[in-house]
């Protein structure tokens, strides 16, 4: 009788930031970057909540909510960056954004 | 199967396969769709492993502040039409970072099973979480006891956050009235 165990969790938790990596690394709409990483904190999130689960302490859980917090910041300033990147330069290709290149 | 098992079955599965049409899918809005899918596996998982609030949280913060926004900002670059992104980089670049990632994912797992045999060395057993008050009313005792440091300083960051943000959004009003 297979029974649910926090490792379990781990696993899933450690496929889902490495997806969001890869999709961090392949895309090139800035977007879908910050979706990604989105992907990835919430994959750390629920490594905190197991490995909070596996040593029977809440603190993984504060850190989850502070995590929350920080995630929600980065989201309004990139997101902002991002909106102001395309009114100069009317892409959200990382590629095309080459300024500090030329 | 217990049901704890079953859920977690169905709950991961739709996570994983969400986040990989995060990153295949070529349009914005269905990625950003498929991230509000796997925002919601999660908000399952949490509450599988008895995390309440964190899976509340979740619920309302991500799926109901971040992905909006998202949305919006999609919505005002009207970017929905399907780029092909992934097809422009070469194929020597993506074969050696999807190895390498496919390493790091190994490596991440082979401790995760090893983090199988640890021995647990908190008292906070789910028995003793319920007889309490419950989950929800043990993490808020700490926050606002332990850990208020943190919690003040928060506050800081997310006015930091508003402020950068709202500079980013007036600059060119600001430039037009130096310039008359």
């Amino acid at each position: 009788m297979i029974t649910l165990e926090p490792w379990m969790m781990l696993v899933v938790s450690m496929i889902i930031f490495c997806i969001g990596l890869l999709g961090v690394i392949l895309r090139k709409n800035l977007l879908i970057m910050l979706m990604c990483v989105e992907l990835m904190l919430n994959g750390v999130n629920l490594s905190f909540v197991a490995f909070s689960k596996m040593h029977q302490i809440l603190d993984g859980h504060l850190t989850v909510l502070f995590v929350m917090t920080v995630a929600a910041a980065e989201s309004a300033v990139g997101l902002g960056l991002v909106i102001a990147l395309f009114r100069n330069l009317r892409t959200v290709d990382s590629d095309q954004i080459q300024m500090l290149r030329d | 199967m217990d049901f704890g098992l079953l859920a977690f079955s169905i709950f991961s599965t739709i996570a994983i396969l969400g986040s990989i049409m995060v990153i295949l899918k070529k349009s914005p809005v269905a990625a950003a769709f498929s991230l509000v899918l796997v925002f919601f596996a999660f908000a399952g998982l949490y509450a599988l492993m008895g995390a309440h609030l964190v899976a509340a949280l979740q619920i309302l913060v991500y799926t109901g502040a971040i992905m909006v926004l998202f949305v919006f900002v999609i919505m005002l670059l009207s970017q929905d039409e399907p780029v092909n992104d992934l097809k422009e980089s070469s194929g020597l670049f993506k074969g050696v970072s999807v190895l390498g990632v496919l390493g790091l994912m190994g490596l991440l797992i082979r401790a995760a099973l090893t983090a199988r045999g640890m021995v647990s060395t908190g008292t906070l057993t789910d028995e003793k979480i319920v007889s309490m008050g419950g989950n929800v009313r043990l993490i808020s005792e700490s926050i606002f006891t332990d850990h208020v440091f943190h919690f003040e300083l928060t506050s800081f960051l997310l006015l930091g956050a508003v402020v950068s943000t709202v500079a980013l959004a007036k600059r060119k009003a600001v430039s037009g009235g130096a310039k008359a």
